[in-house]
């Protein structure tokens, strides 16, 4: 299965357009629905950390969710089963890179399913997906 | 119905230490957002003469329906009473501003009333809080408060801090406001406005969805929008050397503003050209907020401590076309280095590096023509190319040790009625010139743009493109009105300038459309026309007089790719802008 791989953090210049595309997925602006997240390492002139799930083979974020709602995907990373999941924030807890994000409007989890969809629009080929 | 306009405005008011929040629907659904929006919010909130300030002075910033929306929607308006010019201030910024005030959930914010200690104000979302800036009040370096707010708020990475400088603080009129470190609200003196009602900084922060009317074909217009820009050549000219690709265009057109416009063209224009310093200092670029192009340069310096041995320290210093031009052409830089220096001075400091460079080539040749003496300048003997010298007074512009540097402080058209010089002394309707001694359109728009700024209208690009002929007054006034009209659209947006040739009217047509607004190519021009109509009748309200404004001697004594302005010409242009001007006020 692919997943999503960041080939050289460097490259990125922080125009956060992953972020958007990611959450354009389901046709919205504004950031919200993020699976994604920029930031700099301390000021924009020391460069950006981009995280993104790295798809464990043995997640985490998993191991610790209650309810089951995270199960592991073929390929590593997890798939949220939405209806099973009660919000308690122990999978963004649990991810040691902090690359579970939070729907703050719908108390979810913001899972990435490695769709590739933000690797279209990175200009710089920061983010990719591989098979 | 459903719509992508923005609608809430949040007010805060600094006097006593409230805010609250307005549905404002009406103002967005007829101005759109940005410089329309804010020019209604100011005029309502605005008392009639309020001193620039004074605690009666506003602020309003404001996004539009595409900030968060579509890629190159990367700016912030901010409108105020510039204490500057006396008038109309209004001055755009990128970064994250307008990403963050938008998914703060707000078309605006409104900041009224003054503090009575110093504080920054830190919006997050829907929460707004007053924090004691007392501590960080008189900090040397701007770059210093962003480091300490970075640390104390949260919001990494989905924020915008915008701060002030001393020169804020001290109330220089061209005091500016940055914002993420390398951008500014440059012109017009924003920061002195802040300084004024002691506010330090203004955090905002958010992280909202933004709902369209129709998924499938905002995705198919963003699509088609990010394709255009990414295949356009603006990508390529502002990524790869960024706007100081411009330094040797102009040069070489003769066209650079050099040693207070004593000349057109500058000998070591090669070494403060975008291209050697990319070649030699470039050490990352970054992009704002939304914004695939990343047009901002960040150079390198490697300083050794001279007193201790492999002691070094490496600063990042951001550079841009104009800068490049006020604070190197126009000072005569011989190289690269001492000119980036001073750049990266004048921004920890907090002042407009436009307007400081040229008040700086006023008085290095005032100084030489004896109009102001040694003593004046505290000391220094200011000449061209002296680096050393102009790093102590851009420091002496915020400290005022003597009452040149406290008329400098306040601008040439100020400093000039005192000491005279007016001749030689690069201003227009209260503002320093911008970059670009190209012909007569660009001095028409330093003189009648709603801003004084070269963005109103590109008079430069006019002239660039009329090289060898002459235009009639009228018809030279008539395509900078259509130019500055029409930008009142994309300002209202809020849309970067430099994507103004991918979003042609039909564009921005087609992609209000999965936001609910329809509104047509013809629609959108009106639109821009009536921005333009109101942000003159503010104008004149607050006493601006078109027919008060004039020409300095200078710029016609300075051969342009126009050749010799002619005097009679530029008068024959203003009489059509002012007779344009007190026209369009009065249509309905």
């Amino acid at each position: 299965m692919a997943r999503l791989v960041i080939t050289d953090v460097n490259k990125c210049v922080g125009c956060m357009s992953c972020m958007f595309a990611c959450s354009r997925r389901f046709g919205e602006g504004g950031l919200a629905k993020s699976a994604i997240h920029v930031s700099s390492i301390g000021g924009v002139e020391r460069g950006y950390k981009v995280v993104v799930c790295r798809a464990c083979e043995d997640p985490p974020c998993a191991a610790v969710c209650p309810t089951d709602a995270l199960v592991k995907r073929p390929g590593g990373g997890v798939l949220l089963k939405a209806e099973k999941c009660i919000g308690c924030g122990n999978c963004a807890r649990a991810c040691p890179v902090g690359a579970v994000q939070w729907d703050l409007e719908n108390n979810k989890p913001i899972i990435c399913v490695h769709c590739g969809y933000c690797a279209e629009y990175c200009p710089y080929g920061v983010l990719q997906l591989v098979r | 119905m459903v719509d992508g306009l923005p609608r809430n405005v949040l007010y805060i008011d600094l006097s006593r230490k409230k805010y609250w929040v307005k549905d404002r629907h009406d103002l967005f659904e007829e101005y759109l957002g940005g410089t329309g929006v804010a020019t209604k919010l100011l005029e309502e909130e605005l008392p009639r003469g309020a001193d620039p300030l004074g605690p009666d002075n506003v602020i309003v910033f404001a996004v539009g329906p595409f900030n968060a929306v579509y890629p190159t929607a990367s700016k912030t308006v901010a409108m105020f009473k510039s204490p500057h010019t006396g008038n109309l201030g209004e001055s755009h910024a990128g970064g994250r501003s307008a990403i963050a005030i938008r998914l703060a959930g707000y078309g605006a914010i409104v900041i009224k009333g003054a503090s009575d200690l110093p504080v920054w104000v830190s919006v997050q979302e829907e929460k707004v809080f007053f924090r004691d800036a007392r501590a960080l009040w008189g900090m040397t370096s701007s770059h210093t408060v962003g480091r300490i707010l970075r640390e104390v708020e949260p919001g990494s990475g989905i924020r915008t801090i915008m701060r002030i400088g001393r020169a804020g603080e001290k109330l220089v009129t061209y005091a500016n406001v940055i914002t993420e470190t390398y951008r500014h609200f440059g012109r017009l003196g924003l920061g002195a406005v802040f300084g004024s009602k002691k506010l330090k900084a203004l955090v905002v922060s958010g992280k909202k969805s933004i709902q369209v009317s129709d998924r499938k074909l905002y995705r198919e217009v963003y699509d088609e929008i990010y394709k255009l820009i990414v295949d356009s050549p603006l990508m390529k000219k502002y990524h790869e050397i960024g706007t100081p690709v411009n330094v040797n265009v102009l040069n070489a057109l003769k066209a650079l503003p050099s040693l207070n416009l004593q000349c057109s063209s500058l000998e070591t224009a090669e070494k403060i050209s975008g291209e050697y310093i990319a070649a030699n200092y470039l050490g990352r670029r970054v992009s704002c907020a939304h914004c695939p192009v990343a047009c901002i340069h960040l150079a390198v310096l490697r300083e050794p401590y001279e007193e201790e041995p492999y002691f070094y320290k490496t600063t990042f210093v951001g550079y841009d076309y104009e800068p490049i031009y006020a604070l190197g052409a126009m000072l005569g830089a011989k190289e690269a280095k001492s000119m980036l220096e001073l750049i990266d001075l004048v921004d920890s400091l907090g002042l407009d590096a436009m307007t400081t460079g040229v008040v700086l080539a006023w008085a290095t040749e005032a100084y030489s023509r004896g109009l102001v003496s040694e003593n004046d300048l505290g000391g220094l003997k200011l000449s061209f190319g002296d680096y050393d010298s102009y790093k102590k007074a851009v420091q002496y512009l915020v400290e005022q040790p003597t009452e040149l540097y406290r008329d400098l402080a306040k601008g040439l058209d100020y400093a000039t009625r005192k000491w005279g010089g007016r001749g030689f002394a690069l201003t227009f309707g209260g503002n320093e010139m911008a970059g670009y001694h190209t012909g007569p359109a660009a001095y028409a728009n330093y003189a009648f743009g709603a801003r004084h700024s070269h963005l109103d209208n590109a008079g430069y690009d006019l002239d660039q493109e009329t090289i060898g002929r002459t235009l009639e007054p009228s018809e030279l006034v008539r395509r900078l009105y259509e130019e500055e009209s029409w930008r009142q659209v994309l300002t209202s947006l809020v849309l970067c300038l430099f994507a103004r040739k991918v979003y042609r009217p039909e564009i921005v047509s087609k992609a209000l459309r999965p936001l609910g607004v329809e509104m047509s190519v013809d629609d959108l021009y009106k639109l821009g026309k009536k921005i333009y109509r109101e942000k003159y009748r503010l104008k004149l309200r607050e006493g601006y007089k078109p027919e008060d404004v004039t020409f300095p001697k200078r710029i016609f004594e300075t051969p342009t790719p126009h050749g010799h302005l002619s005097e009679s010409y530029m008068e024959k242009v203003k009489e059509e802008y002012v007779k344009l001007i007190r026209q369009v006020v009065t249509e309905e």
